[in-house]
Protein backbone atom coordinates (compact mmCIF):
# COMPACT_ATOMS: atom_id res chain seq x y z
CA UNK A 1 0.00 0.00 0.00
CA UNK A 2 1.51 3.32 -1.01
CA UNK A 3 0.06 6.15 0.80
CA UNK A 4 -0.66 9.09 -1.80
CA UNK A 5 -2.70 11.56 1.16
CA UNK A 6 -2.34 11.84 4.39
CA UNK A 7 -4.15 13.78 6.69
CA UNK A 8 -3.12 14.44 10.29
CA UNK A 9 -5.69 16.00 12.96
CA UNK A 10 -6.75 18.26 10.36
CA UNK A 11 -9.56 21.00 11.04
CA UNK A 12 -11.09 22.71 8.19
CA UNK A 13 -12.64 26.37 8.33
CA UNK A 14 -14.83 28.61 6.44
CA UNK A 15 -15.45 32.20 7.21
CA UNK A 16 -13.15 32.20 10.39
CA UNK A 17 -15.66 28.84 11.88
CA UNK A 18 -14.22 26.01 12.01
CA UNK A 19 -16.85 23.34 10.14
CA UNK A 20 -14.63 19.53 10.74
CA UNK A 21 -12.38 18.80 12.92
CA UNK A 22 -10.30 16.12 14.20
CA UNK A 23 -9.89 13.79 10.32
CA UNK A 24 -7.18 11.56 10.26
CA UNK A 25 -7.05 9.25 7.21
CA UNK A 26 -4.56 7.91 4.43
CA UNK A 27 -6.00 7.87 1.14
CA UNK A 28 -4.11 4.63 -0.68
CA UNK A 29 -2.86 4.17 -4.11
CA UNK A 30 -5.81 2.43 -6.42
CA UNK A 31 -8.01 3.53 -2.93
CA UNK A 32 -12.06 4.71 -4.08
CA UNK A 33 -13.01 6.52 -1.57
CA UNK A 34 -16.44 8.62 -0.99
CA UNK A 35 -16.57 11.64 1.18
CA UNK A 36 -20.29 11.58 2.43
CA UNK A 37 -21.97 13.99 4.73
CA UNK A 38 -24.70 16.56 5.60
CA UNK A 39 -24.74 19.84 3.22
CA UNK A 40 -21.94 22.59 5.22
CA UNK A 41 -20.50 19.58 6.34
CA UNK A 42 -17.29 20.91 4.79
CA UNK A 43 -16.50 18.12 2.15
CA UNK A 44 -16.06 20.83 -1.01
CA UNK A 45 -13.72 22.69 1.60
CA UNK A 46 -11.95 19.31 2.95
CA UNK A 47 -11.68 18.45 -1.42
CA UNK A 48 -9.92 22.43 -1.78
CA UNK A 49 -7.74 21.68 0.63
CA UNK A 50 -6.74 17.99 -0.68
CA UNK A 51 -6.20 20.05 -3.67
CA UNK A 52 -4.00 22.60 -2.19
CA UNK A 53 -6.27 25.37 -2.77
CA UNK A 54 -6.87 26.07 0.80
CA UNK A 55 -4.49 25.49 3.69
CA UNK A 56 -6.24 23.64 6.68
CA UNK A 57 -6.60 25.57 10.15
CA UNK A 58 -5.14 23.15 11.73
CA UNK A 59 -3.04 20.14 11.25
CA UNK A 60 -1.12 18.75 8.33
CA UNK A 61 -1.77 17.34 4.62
CA UNK A 62 0.72 15.17 2.91
CA UNK A 63 1.44 14.31 -0.59
CA UNK A 64 2.77 10.98 -0.66
CA UNK A 65 6.54 10.53 -2.74
CA UNK A 66 5.79 10.36 -6.58
CA UNK A 67 2.68 13.13 -6.40
CA UNK A 68 3.29 16.64 -7.19
CA UNK A 69 -0.38 19.08 -6.22
CA UNK A 70 -0.31 19.57 -10.16
CA UNK A 71 -0.61 15.78 -11.08
CA UNK A 72 -3.97 15.75 -9.31
CA UNK A 73 -7.19 15.40 -12.02
CA UNK A 74 -10.10 17.28 -11.17
CA UNK A 75 -13.64 17.13 -11.72
CA UNK A 76 -15.34 20.53 -10.15
CA UNK A 77 -18.70 21.38 -10.16
CA UNK A 78 -20.22 23.13 -13.13
CA UNK A 79 -20.61 26.72 -13.32
CA UNK A 80 -22.95 29.14 -15.25
CA UNK A 81 -20.31 30.35 -17.15
CA UNK A 82 -19.54 27.22 -18.62
CA UNK A 83 -23.39 25.97 -19.74
CA UNK A 84 -22.79 28.84 -22.79
CA UNK A 85 -19.81 29.00 -23.51
CA UNK A 86 -18.14 28.58 -27.00
CA UNK A 87 -15.57 26.23 -27.21
CA UNK A 88 -15.26 22.84 -28.79
CA UNK A 89 -14.86 19.29 -26.65
CA UNK A 90 -11.15 19.25 -28.25
CA UNK A 91 -10.18 22.44 -27.17
CA UNK A 92 -11.55 21.83 -23.41
CA UNK A 93 -10.14 18.21 -23.04
CA UNK A 94 -6.45 19.67 -24.35
CA UNK A 95 -6.27 22.38 -21.78
CA UNK A 96 -6.39 19.44 -19.25
CA UNK A 97 -2.60 19.11 -19.89
CA UNK A 98 -2.02 22.24 -19.52
CA UNK A 99 -0.80 21.31 -15.69
CA UNK A 100 2.29 19.79 -16.60
CA UNK A 101 3.48 22.08 -19.40
CA UNK A 102 4.86 24.79 -16.58
CA UNK A 103 5.92 28.12 -18.84
CA UNK A 104 5.95 26.90 -21.88
CA UNK A 105 3.65 28.75 -24.60
CA UNK A 106 1.72 26.03 -26.86
CA UNK A 107 0.86 22.54 -26.73
CA UNK A 108 2.91 19.77 -28.01
CA UNK A 109 1.87 17.11 -30.28
CA UNK A 110 2.29 14.66 -27.34
CA UNK A 111 -0.04 16.61 -25.55
CA UNK A 112 -2.94 16.38 -28.32
CA UNK A 113 -2.34 12.75 -28.48
CA UNK A 114 -2.50 12.40 -24.96
CA UNK A 115 -5.67 14.70 -25.35
CA UNK A 116 -7.47 12.10 -28.41
CA UNK A 117 -6.50 9.20 -26.32
CA UNK A 118 -8.05 10.23 -23.01
CA UNK A 119 -11.44 11.18 -25.52
CA UNK A 120 -11.63 7.93 -26.77
CA UNK A 121 -11.08 6.18 -23.80
CA UNK A 122 -14.64 7.86 -22.17
CA UNK A 123 -16.01 7.43 -25.98
CA UNK A 124 -16.45 10.61 -27.07
CA UNK A 125 -14.24 10.97 -29.67
CA UNK A 126 -16.74 11.56 -32.01
CA UNK A 127 -17.86 15.06 -30.37
CA UNK A 128 -14.27 16.24 -30.78
CA UNK A 129 -15.01 19.14 -33.06
CA UNK A 130 -19.15 19.71 -31.31
CA UNK A 131 -19.65 23.23 -29.34
CA UNK A 132 -19.31 22.04 -25.39
CA UNK A 133 -22.53 24.24 -24.52
CA UNK A 134 -24.81 22.13 -27.13
CA UNK A 135 -24.07 18.49 -25.05
CA UNK A 136 -25.82 17.31 -23.01
CA UNK A 137 -25.20 17.08 -19.11
CA UNK A 138 -23.84 13.39 -19.04
CA UNK A 139 -21.80 14.55 -22.32
CA UNK A 140 -20.29 17.23 -20.88
CA UNK A 141 -19.59 15.19 -17.66
CA UNK A 142 -17.68 13.02 -19.71
CA UNK A 143 -15.83 16.05 -21.80
CA UNK A 144 -14.60 17.29 -18.19
CA UNK A 145 -13.45 13.89 -17.02
CA UNK A 146 -11.44 13.63 -20.19
CA UNK A 147 -9.70 16.73 -19.45
CA UNK A 148 -8.94 15.60 -15.83
CA UNK A 149 -7.73 12.54 -16.91
CA UNK A 150 -5.21 14.42 -19.11
CA UNK A 151 -4.17 16.32 -15.86
CA UNK A 152 -3.26 13.01 -13.85
CA UNK A 153 -2.09 9.18 -13.98
CA UNK A 154 -3.06 9.20 -10.48
CA UNK A 155 -5.55 10.69 -8.82
CA UNK A 156 -8.88 12.08 -9.93
CA UNK A 157 -10.99 14.12 -7.47
CA UNK A 158 -14.56 14.74 -7.91
CA UNK A 159 -16.86 16.73 -6.83
CA UNK A 160 -20.51 15.83 -7.00
CA UNK A 161 -20.25 14.59 -10.44
CA UNK A 162 -23.85 13.27 -10.69
CA UNK A 163 -25.65 16.41 -9.64
CA UNK A 164 -27.93 17.37 -12.15
CA UNK A 165 -27.98 14.08 -14.05
CA UNK A 166 -30.90 11.68 -14.87
CA UNK A 167 -30.65 8.32 -12.97
CA UNK A 168 -29.75 6.22 -16.03
CA UNK A 169 -26.92 8.84 -17.02
CA UNK A 170 -25.72 8.99 -13.50
CA UNK A 171 -25.44 5.24 -13.26
CA UNK A 172 -23.54 5.28 -16.46
CA UNK A 173 -21.20 8.05 -15.11
CA UNK A 174 -20.31 5.79 -12.05
CA UNK A 175 -19.60 2.57 -13.76
CA UNK A 176 -17.67 4.71 -15.74
CA UNK A 177 -15.65 6.00 -12.76
CA UNK A 178 -15.12 2.71 -11.28
CA UNK A 179 -14.02 1.21 -14.90
CA UNK A 180 -11.36 4.47 -14.20
CA UNK A 181 -10.42 2.80 -10.68
CA UNK A 182 -10.06 -0.69 -11.80
CA UNK A 183 -8.75 -0.21 -15.00
CA UNK A 184 -6.74 2.29 -14.90
CA UNK A 185 -5.50 2.31 -11.55
CA UNK A 186 -6.02 5.43 -10.76
CA UNK A 187 -7.26 6.53 -7.06
CA UNK A 188 -10.75 8.02 -6.81
CA UNK A 189 -11.92 10.63 -4.33
CA UNK A 190 -15.72 11.34 -4.82
CA UNK A 191 -17.77 13.91 -3.00
CA UNK A 192 -21.01 12.23 -3.28
CA UNK A 193 -25.16 13.44 -1.81
CA UNK A 194 -26.42 9.68 -3.11
CA UNK A 195 -25.08 7.75 0.42
CA UNK A 196 -26.46 4.17 -1.41
CA UNK A 197 -24.26 4.69 -4.88
CA UNK A 198 -21.61 5.75 -2.70
CA UNK A 199 -21.67 2.36 -0.51
CA UNK A 200 -22.17 0.66 -4.09
CA UNK A 201 -19.00 1.67 -5.87
CA UNK A 202 -16.66 2.97 -3.34
CA UNK A 203 -14.16 1.06 -1.19
CA UNK A 204 -13.73 3.65 1.15
CA UNK A 205 -16.18 5.89 2.80
CA UNK A 206 -15.40 9.52 5.18
CA UNK A 207 -18.57 10.55 6.60
CA UNK A 208 -18.37 14.20 7.82
CA UNK A 209 -21.01 15.51 10.41
CA UNK A 210 -19.57 17.88 13.20
CA UNK A 211 -18.50 15.66 15.64
CA UNK A 212 -19.37 12.35 14.18
CA UNK A 213 -16.11 11.74 11.60
CA UNK A 214 -15.90 8.00 10.38
CA UNK A 215 -13.43 7.01 8.42
CA UNK A 216 -13.29 3.25 7.51
CA UNK A 217 -13.68 0.59 4.68
CA UNK A 218 -17.26 0.71 3.01
CA UNK A 219 -17.62 -3.22 5.58
CA UNK A 220 -16.71 -1.17 8.51
CA UNK A 221 -19.30 1.45 7.43
CA UNK A 222 -22.59 -0.36 6.81
CA UNK A 223 -21.76 -2.39 10.15
CA UNK A 224 -20.80 1.43 11.97
CA UNK A 225 -23.62 2.82 14.00
CA UNK A 226 -23.45 6.16 11.80
CA UNK A 227 -23.46 3.92 8.59
CA UNK A 228 -26.69 1.51 9.62
CA UNK A 229 -28.64 5.61 10.49
CA UNK A 230 -27.57 6.94 7.36
CA UNK A 231 -27.87 3.86 5.09
CA UNK A 232 -30.94 2.50 7.08
CA UNK A 233 -32.76 5.84 7.44
CA UNK A 234 -32.71 6.53 3.49
CA UNK A 235 -34.12 3.10 2.64
CA UNK A 236 -37.51 3.96 4.26
CA UNK A 237 -37.47 7.47 1.69
CA UNK B 1 -14.87 54.40 -53.22
CA UNK B 2 -10.73 53.98 -54.58
CA UNK B 3 -10.52 57.29 -54.36
CA UNK B 4 -12.53 58.07 -51.41
CA UNK B 5 -10.14 55.94 -49.78
CA UNK B 6 -6.77 57.45 -51.44
CA UNK B 7 -8.23 60.82 -50.21
CA UNK B 8 -8.42 59.94 -46.80
CA UNK B 9 -5.09 58.97 -46.55
CA UNK B 10 -3.76 61.54 -48.21
CA UNK B 11 -4.30 63.15 -44.53
CA UNK B 12 -1.58 62.21 -41.98
CA UNK B 13 -3.97 62.84 -38.88
CA UNK B 14 -6.39 59.99 -40.67
CA UNK B 15 -3.45 57.73 -41.20
CA UNK B 16 -2.39 58.03 -38.11
CA UNK B 17 -5.80 57.53 -36.70
CA UNK B 18 -6.34 54.15 -38.46
CA UNK B 19 -3.04 53.05 -37.63
CA UNK B 20 -3.87 53.16 -33.82
CA UNK B 21 -7.48 52.40 -34.37
CA UNK B 22 -7.02 49.29 -36.32
CA UNK B 23 -4.20 47.96 -33.45
CA UNK B 24 -6.34 49.28 -30.80
CA UNK B 25 -9.46 47.50 -32.51
CA UNK B 26 -7.25 44.27 -32.39
CA UNK B 27 -6.30 43.93 -28.70
CA UNK B 28 -9.67 45.12 -27.67
CA UNK B 29 -11.22 42.16 -29.38
CA UNK B 30 -8.84 39.80 -28.23
CA UNK B 31 -9.36 40.94 -24.45
CA UNK B 32 -12.88 41.31 -24.90
CA UNK B 33 -13.65 37.40 -25.60
CA UNK B 34 -12.13 36.34 -22.14
CA UNK B 35 -13.39 39.66 -20.35
CA UNK B 36 -17.17 38.83 -21.85
CA UNK B 37 -17.05 35.20 -21.39
CA UNK B 38 -15.72 36.11 -17.31
CA UNK B 39 -18.77 38.01 -16.52
CA UNK B 40 -16.15 41.32 -16.88
CA UNK B 41 -17.72 43.50 -19.56
CA UNK B 42 -17.87 46.08 -17.25
CA UNK B 43 -14.77 46.26 -16.14
CA UNK B 44 -13.84 47.82 -19.87
CA UNK B 45 -16.83 50.18 -19.36
CA UNK B 46 -15.51 51.29 -15.84
CA UNK B 47 -11.71 51.88 -17.16
CA UNK B 48 -12.57 54.17 -19.59
CA UNK B 49 -14.41 56.33 -17.17
CA UNK B 50 -11.66 56.33 -15.11
CA UNK B 51 -9.46 57.04 -17.81
CA UNK B 52 -11.47 60.18 -18.54
CA UNK B 53 -11.13 61.83 -15.23
CA UNK B 54 -7.22 60.74 -15.90
CA UNK B 55 -7.49 62.66 -19.03
CA UNK B 56 -8.60 65.52 -17.69
CA UNK B 57 -5.96 65.81 -14.62
CA UNK B 58 -3.31 65.56 -16.71
CA UNK B 59 -4.62 67.96 -19.47
CA UNK B 60 -5.30 70.61 -16.47
CA UNK B 61 -1.36 70.01 -15.25
CA UNK B 62 -0.07 70.32 -18.64
CA UNK B 63 1.36 66.44 -18.73
CA UNK B 64 1.40 64.10 -21.23
CA UNK B 65 -1.77 62.55 -21.79
CA UNK B 66 -0.99 58.90 -22.26
CA UNK B 67 1.69 59.55 -20.23
CA UNK B 68 -0.54 59.82 -17.32
CA UNK B 69 -3.81 57.75 -17.89
CA UNK B 70 -1.88 54.50 -18.49
CA UNK B 71 -0.45 54.28 -14.97
CA UNK B 72 -3.40 55.44 -13.64
CA UNK B 73 -6.21 53.11 -15.25
CA UNK B 74 -4.12 50.01 -15.09
CA UNK B 75 -3.62 50.55 -11.15
CA UNK B 76 -7.34 51.21 -11.33
CA UNK B 77 -7.96 47.53 -13.41
CA UNK B 78 -6.34 46.35 -10.40
CA UNK B 79 -8.34 48.02 -7.69
CA UNK B 80 -11.51 47.11 -9.87
CA UNK B 81 -10.45 43.41 -10.22
CA UNK B 82 -9.98 43.09 -6.57
CA UNK B 83 -12.94 44.22 -5.49
CA UNK B 84 -14.83 42.41 -7.83
CA UNK B 85 -12.96 39.49 -6.29
CA UNK B 86 -14.25 40.37 -2.58
CA UNK B 87 -17.23 39.21 -1.28
CA UNK B 88 -18.41 42.54 0.31
CA UNK B 89 -18.93 44.75 -1.98
CA UNK B 90 -20.46 43.05 -5.47
CA UNK B 91 -18.61 43.83 -8.16
CA UNK B 92 -21.03 45.66 -10.63
CA UNK B 93 -21.67 47.93 -7.38
CA UNK B 94 -18.31 48.75 -7.26
CA UNK B 95 -17.28 49.13 -10.67
CA UNK B 96 -20.01 51.93 -11.10
CA UNK B 97 -19.72 54.13 -7.96
CA UNK B 98 -15.71 53.99 -9.28
CA UNK B 99 -16.56 54.91 -12.90
CA UNK B 100 -19.44 57.97 -11.45
CA UNK B 101 -16.63 59.00 -9.28
CA UNK B 102 -13.97 59.45 -11.88
CA UNK B 103 -15.77 61.21 -14.16
CA UNK B 104 -17.32 63.60 -11.84
CA UNK B 105 -13.77 64.41 -11.13
CA UNK B 106 -12.68 65.02 -14.24
CA UNK B 107 -15.96 67.19 -14.69
CA UNK B 108 -14.97 69.22 -11.58
CA UNK B 109 -11.04 69.95 -12.96
CA UNK B 110 -12.06 70.50 -16.55
CA UNK B 111 -14.60 73.44 -15.58
CA UNK B 112 -11.77 74.83 -13.11
CA UNK B 113 -8.92 74.66 -15.12
CA UNK B 114 -10.24 75.75 -19.03
CA UNK B 115 -14.36 75.77 -18.39
CA UNK B 116 -16.38 73.18 -19.68
CA UNK B 117 -16.67 73.31 -23.98
CA UNK B 118 -14.48 71.54 -26.53
CA UNK B 119 -12.23 69.44 -24.32
CA UNK B 120 -15.26 67.55 -22.31
CA UNK B 121 -16.87 66.64 -26.03
CA UNK B 122 -13.89 65.67 -27.48
CA UNK B 123 -13.18 62.80 -24.07
CA UNK B 124 -16.66 61.91 -23.86
CA UNK B 125 -17.43 61.43 -27.10
CA UNK B 126 -13.56 60.95 -29.11
CA UNK B 127 -11.70 63.29 -32.17
CA UNK B 128 -10.09 61.50 -34.79
CA UNK B 129 -7.44 64.44 -34.22
CA UNK B 130 -6.49 63.78 -30.60
CA UNK B 131 -3.45 61.97 -32.08
CA UNK B 132 -0.10 63.17 -31.92
CA UNK B 133 3.77 61.84 -33.54
CA UNK B 134 4.54 60.88 -30.11
CA UNK B 135 1.06 58.76 -29.63
CA UNK B 136 1.10 56.53 -32.41
CA UNK B 137 4.36 55.47 -31.82
CA UNK B 138 3.62 54.97 -27.75
CA UNK B 139 0.04 52.97 -29.17
CA UNK B 140 1.71 50.63 -31.61
CA UNK B 141 4.18 49.72 -29.22
CA UNK B 142 2.04 48.96 -26.23
CA UNK B 143 -0.59 47.10 -28.93
CA UNK B 144 2.42 44.94 -29.76
CA UNK B 145 3.37 43.75 -26.66
CA UNK B 146 -0.32 43.25 -25.81
CA UNK B 147 -0.95 41.03 -28.64
CA UNK B 148 2.37 39.50 -28.21
CA UNK B 149 1.44 38.58 -24.75
CA UNK B 150 -2.02 37.56 -25.27
CA UNK B 151 -0.77 34.83 -27.94
CA UNK B 152 1.60 33.63 -25.70
CA UNK B 153 -0.83 33.29 -22.84
CA UNK B 154 -3.28 31.87 -25.28
CA UNK B 155 -4.14 28.65 -23.60
CA UNK B 156 -3.72 29.81 -20.34
CA UNK B 157 -6.28 32.59 -21.08
CA UNK B 158 -8.73 29.74 -22.47
CA UNK B 159 -8.17 27.62 -19.06
CA UNK B 160 -8.50 30.77 -16.89
CA UNK B 161 -11.85 31.57 -18.44
CA UNK B 162 -13.34 28.36 -18.84
CA UNK B 163 -12.95 27.15 -16.01
CA UNK B 164 -11.10 29.34 -13.15
CA UNK B 165 -11.32 26.36 -10.16
CA UNK B 166 -10.09 23.45 -12.35
CA UNK B 167 -6.72 25.93 -13.67
CA UNK B 168 -5.97 26.64 -9.88
CA UNK B 169 -6.23 23.01 -9.01
CA UNK B 170 -3.95 22.17 -11.46
CA UNK B 171 -1.11 24.73 -10.97
CA UNK B 172 -2.04 27.44 -13.01
CA UNK B 173 -1.71 31.12 -11.66
CA UNK B 174 -5.11 32.21 -12.14
CA UNK B 175 -4.51 35.09 -10.35
CA UNK B 176 -1.35 36.30 -12.41
CA UNK B 177 -3.68 35.87 -15.00
CA UNK B 178 -6.37 37.91 -14.23
CA UNK B 179 -4.22 40.32 -13.64
CA UNK B 180 -2.41 40.16 -16.77
CA UNK B 181 -6.34 40.35 -18.72
CA UNK B 182 -7.25 43.23 -16.83
CA UNK B 183 -3.70 44.99 -17.20
CA UNK B 184 -3.67 44.95 -20.86
CA UNK B 185 -7.28 45.97 -21.03
CA UNK B 186 -6.41 48.79 -18.92
CA UNK B 187 -4.05 49.73 -22.03
CA UNK B 188 -6.07 48.93 -24.33
CA UNK B 189 -8.40 51.06 -23.58
CA UNK B 190 -6.46 54.09 -22.54
CA UNK B 191 -5.10 53.95 -26.05
CA UNK B 192 -8.47 53.83 -28.08
CA UNK B 193 -10.55 56.35 -26.26
CA UNK B 194 -8.99 59.55 -27.16
CA UNK B 195 -10.10 58.89 -30.59
CA UNK B 196 -13.26 56.19 -29.51
CA UNK B 197 -14.65 58.25 -26.40
CA UNK B 198 -14.81 57.43 -23.10
CA UNK B 199 -18.52 56.59 -23.31
CA UNK B 200 -17.97 54.74 -26.17
CA UNK B 201 -14.53 52.76 -25.77
CA UNK B 202 -15.73 49.43 -23.96
CA UNK B 203 -17.60 48.91 -26.99
CA UNK B 204 -15.03 47.86 -28.62
CA UNK B 205 -14.22 45.17 -25.86
CA UNK B 206 -17.50 44.03 -25.75
CA UNK B 207 -19.30 44.02 -29.67
CA UNK B 208 -16.52 41.81 -31.68
CA UNK B 209 -16.64 38.92 -28.86
CA UNK B 210 -21.02 39.42 -29.04
CA UNK B 211 -21.13 39.09 -32.64
CA UNK B 212 -18.29 36.45 -32.92
CA UNK B 213 -20.41 34.54 -30.13
CA UNK B 214 -23.28 34.50 -32.31
CA UNK B 215 -22.16 32.29 -35.12
CA UNK B 216 -18.96 30.52 -34.03
CA UNK B 217 -18.71 27.43 -32.17
CA UNK B 218 -14.95 26.88 -30.96
CA UNK B 219 -12.35 29.19 -28.51
CA UNK B 220 -10.39 29.84 -31.32
CA UNK B 221 -12.51 30.75 -34.00
CA UNK B 222 -14.57 32.85 -31.65
CA UNK B 223 -11.20 34.99 -31.18
CA UNK B 224 -10.15 34.77 -34.52
CA UNK B 225 -13.63 36.38 -35.66
CA UNK B 226 -13.65 39.06 -32.77
CA UNK B 227 -10.05 40.10 -34.25
CA UNK B 228 -11.43 40.07 -38.10
CA UNK B 229 -14.80 41.61 -37.51
CA UNK B 230 -13.43 44.34 -35.24
CA UNK B 231 -11.03 45.90 -37.49
CA UNK B 232 -13.07 45.68 -40.51
CA UNK B 233 -15.63 47.46 -38.36
CA UNK B 234 -13.26 50.14 -37.27
CA UNK B 235 -12.53 50.85 -40.93
CA UNK B 236 -15.76 50.88 -42.50
CA UNK B 237 -16.50 52.86 -39.40
CA UNK B 238 -13.60 55.73 -39.91
CA UNK B 239 -14.42 55.95 -43.95
CA UNK B 240 -18.47 56.45 -43.06
CA UNK B 241 -17.38 58.82 -40.44
CA UNK B 242 -15.01 61.08 -43.12
CA UNK B 243 -17.40 60.54 -46.12
CA UNK B 244 -20.44 61.46 -43.98
CA UNK B 245 -18.93 64.14 -41.81
CA UNK B 246 -19.70 62.15 -38.49
CA UNK B 247 -17.98 61.23 -35.14
CA UNK B 248 -15.54 58.57 -35.43
CA UNK B 249 -16.04 57.28 -32.15
CA UNK B 250 -20.10 56.74 -32.78
CA UNK B 251 -19.73 55.55 -36.46
CA UNK B 252 -17.54 52.59 -35.72
CA UNK B 253 -19.92 51.87 -32.49
CA UNK B 254 -23.20 51.86 -35.55
CA UNK B 255 -21.47 50.16 -37.64
CA UNK B 256 -20.49 47.12 -35.41
CA UNK B 257 -24.26 47.25 -33.83
CA UNK B 258 -25.25 46.97 -37.39
CA UNK B 259 -22.51 43.49 -38.00
CA UNK B 260 -23.80 41.87 -34.69
CA UNK B 261 -28.00 41.89 -36.09
CA UNK B 262 -26.50 40.45 -38.98
CA UNK B 263 -24.25 37.80 -37.34
CA UNK B 264 -27.62 37.27 -34.86
CA UNK B 265 -29.88 36.68 -37.87
CA UNK B 266 -26.75 34.20 -39.31
CA UNK B 267 -26.88 32.67 -35.74
CA UNK B 268 -30.74 32.41 -35.53
CA UNK B 269 -30.53 30.79 -39.14
CA UNK B 270 -27.87 28.34 -38.20
CA UNK B 271 -29.28 27.23 -34.99
CA UNK B 272 -32.80 26.38 -36.63
CA UNK B 273 -30.96 24.30 -40.16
Amino acid sequence: MIPLITCENVALSYDNKIIAENLNFIINEGDYLCIVGENGSGKSTLMRALLGLKAPSEGTITYGEGLKQTEIGYLPQQTAVQRDFPASVFEVVLSGCLSQRGAKPFYSSDEKKLALENMERLKISDLKKQCYRNLSGGQQQRVLLSRALCATRKMLLLDEPVTGLDPVVSSELYCIVKDINKQFGITIVMISHDIHSAADHADHILHLGGDDVFFGTTEEYKNSEIGKAYLGGHHHD
Amino acid sequence: MIDLISELLSYHFIVRAVIVGVLVSLCSALLGVSLVLKRYSMIGDGLSHIGFGALAIAAALNLAPLAVAVPVVVGAAFLLLRMSESRRVSGDAAIALASTSAVAIGVIVISLSSGMGNDVYNYMFGSILAMSRGDVILSVTLSIAVLALFVLSYNKIFAVTFDETFARATGVHTKRYNMLISVLAAITVVLGMRMMGALLISSLIIFPALTSMRVCRTFRGVVICSAIVSVICFLIGIVISYAAALPTGASVVAVNLVVFALFSAVGALLHRA
